[in-house]
């Protein structure tokens, strides 16, 4: 370990992490517009071209409002729970890779960190994030807060064994658990026309994964945390600006990061056509990885623009009654498919 | 450069370490920017406008415990298979063999608390109601349709 190996991972970490707070303030200029015009509006419309400038505009607004600490919070929990989430939630691109190793000056720079266990960090850390939600709806003190605290906490540790073992099923194709190793072995084809991705032998898999993923960040509908007919926020009841908008980032990114995940497991993370030039090849994967995960993204509004919400028992039958065994299934069976592809 | 074990978990200490920054810049900056007039009406938790009755410091409901340790139960399994995933292509039938005979050890339990019905949220189940007989006076017939008699809420609150 020298210094330029410390500068240059810095400033690595700070070009990703910069790209993706702006990735996630259009995450939100890209839902309000899709769902307005789902729902025949215009969506954004006054501030630059096509409501471009919205995101900076909403940040200046929630940045110069009064932050209210309501006199009853436990004031230390009540302010590390929006840091809490926003860590967690950031944290996990620390193993997402972007793109095939390209290095410069001697650090591959489409990677912040390579781990061995890079699915096991993503879970782990993921799953530390129902902390943040859990401990602002119970420092909050204000009961719709911590109604709503509780029902997250319980919805997220229900999905998080149906999507652990949705997993499973990507590391018994790949044997690995480095991310990088995950979407080399999706390279090539079957048959010169059908992409070899995860997606089509685990398909039961990506659908356990995608659903449970989607409890996870807490979106319709799934979002009962925060059902506003019932709950008026959830678990950020009592929060204001600019630590109301940290939960708020968190959510969105979360939505990236498990669009990632997902692109990775489950569709070739950048795999795609490369031709041209150098410098295109260079940047096509990138292009690839970008517009999937953009895919996801529009996904996840399309199904917000599109289902009611769970009603509570509803969510918990599902879970437990449906996904959990439902992935169990498709762990065993692809097992035992790949026991019999090895051969005794 | 090295590639040591431990360098690969550098990266993470350093972007753990900047976005704990971010997220107490971002703190900072609303409580620097933002205007502070505080009053007693503003300070109270949120109830919909009217004055909050006692805090949130109450009992909630015992299922919300129920599902935390049955989730600490199968989390557990679930990331035992990980590392027999990761090496499933050296123990092959041997291993389908061995996770099948761990799962039917742990699927009983699985099935006990299902049939427990620990993951059963509604407590009133109008689909095993008796159907409510029609009542009868002399001379009018009528039927009473089956309303819900006492509505319970069906998670948290202190009733």
């Amino acid at each position: 370990m020298d210094l330029p190996f410390l500068l240059y991972t810095l400033l690595k970490i700070v070009v990703v992490v910069f790209a993706l707070l702006t990735a996630v303030a259009y995450t939100v200029w890209f839902e309000r517009k899709v769902v307005a015009h789902m729902q025949s509006r215009w969506g954004p419309t006054r501030v630059g071209p096509y409501g471009l400038l919205q995101p900076l505009a909403d940040v200046i607004k929630l940045i110069t409002k009064e932050d209210i600490t309501p006199s009853g919070v436990f004031r230390l929990v009540y302010l590390a729970a929006p840091c809490l989430a926003v860590i967690t939630a950031l944290l996990v691109f620390a193993v997402i890779p972007f793109g095939p190793r390209t290095e410069m000056g001697g650090i591959d720079i489409f990677q912040i960190t390579d781990l061995d266990i890079g699915l096991l960090f993503i879970l782990s850390v993921s799953s530390m994030g129902v902390y943040g939600i859990a401990l602002a709806g119970w420092s909050s003190n204000s009961k719709y807060s911590l109604l709503g605290g509780l029902r997250s906490s319980a919805q997220m540790i229900s999905y998080e064994l149906a999507m652990g073992l949705s997993i499973v099923g990507v590391v018994l194709l790949t044997g690995s658990l480095s991310l990088r190793q995950v979407v080399d072995n999706q390279s090539g084809s079957w048959w010169g026309i059908i992409p070899h991705w995860n997606v089509i032998p685990q398909f039961i898999g990506f659908f356990c994964y995608f659903v449970s993923a989607i409890a996870e960040t807490n979106r319709l509908p799934f979002d009962l945390p925060e059902a506003e007919t019932e709950l008026v926020a959830g678990y950020h009841t009592e929060y204001s600006s600019m630590r109301f908008a940290m939960f708020f980032l968190a959510e969105y990114t979360n939505m990236t990061a498990v669009s990632c995940v997902a692109t990775v497991l489950y569709f070739g993370g950048w795999s795609g056509p490369v031709f041209g030039p150098e410098a295109l090849q260079t940047v096509l994967p990138l292009l690839w990885f970008f517009l999937k995960v953009l895919a996801f993204l529009f996904v996840y509004v399309w199904i917000r623009g599109t289902l009611p919400r769970f009603r509570y028992d509803q969510l918990m039958a599902f879970g437990w009654k449906f996904l959990l065994p439902l992935a169990l299934a498709n762990m065993v069976l692809t097992s035992f498919v790949q026991a019999v592809r090895y051969g005794g | 450069m090295s590639n040591g074990y431990f360098e690969n978990y550098i990266p993470i200490l350093l972007l753990a370490g900047v976005v704990t920054l971010l997220a107490v810049g971002m703190l900072l900056l609303s409580y620097l920017l933002g205007p502070r007039r505080p009053s007693k009406e503003k300070l109270a938790a949120y109830e919909c406008g009217v004055m909050p009755t006692g805090d949130a410091r109450q009992r909630f409901s015992v299922k919300f415990y129920l599902v935390a340790m049955v989730f600490i139960l199968f989390d557990v399994e679930v990331i035992f298979l990980y590392p027999w995933a990761v090496i499933f292509h050296e123990l092959r039938m041997l291993g389908f063999i061995q996770m099948i005979l761990f799962i039917g050890l742990v699927l009983p339990g699985f099935v006990y608390l299902w049939r427990q019905g620990i993951f059963d949220w509604s407590e009133t189940d109008t689909s095993e109601w008796p159907d409510t007989p029609p009542v009868t006076l002399p001379g009018v017939s009528l039927v009473v349709p089956n309303v819900v008699q006492e509505a319970t809420p069906f998670s948290g609150g202190s009733q």
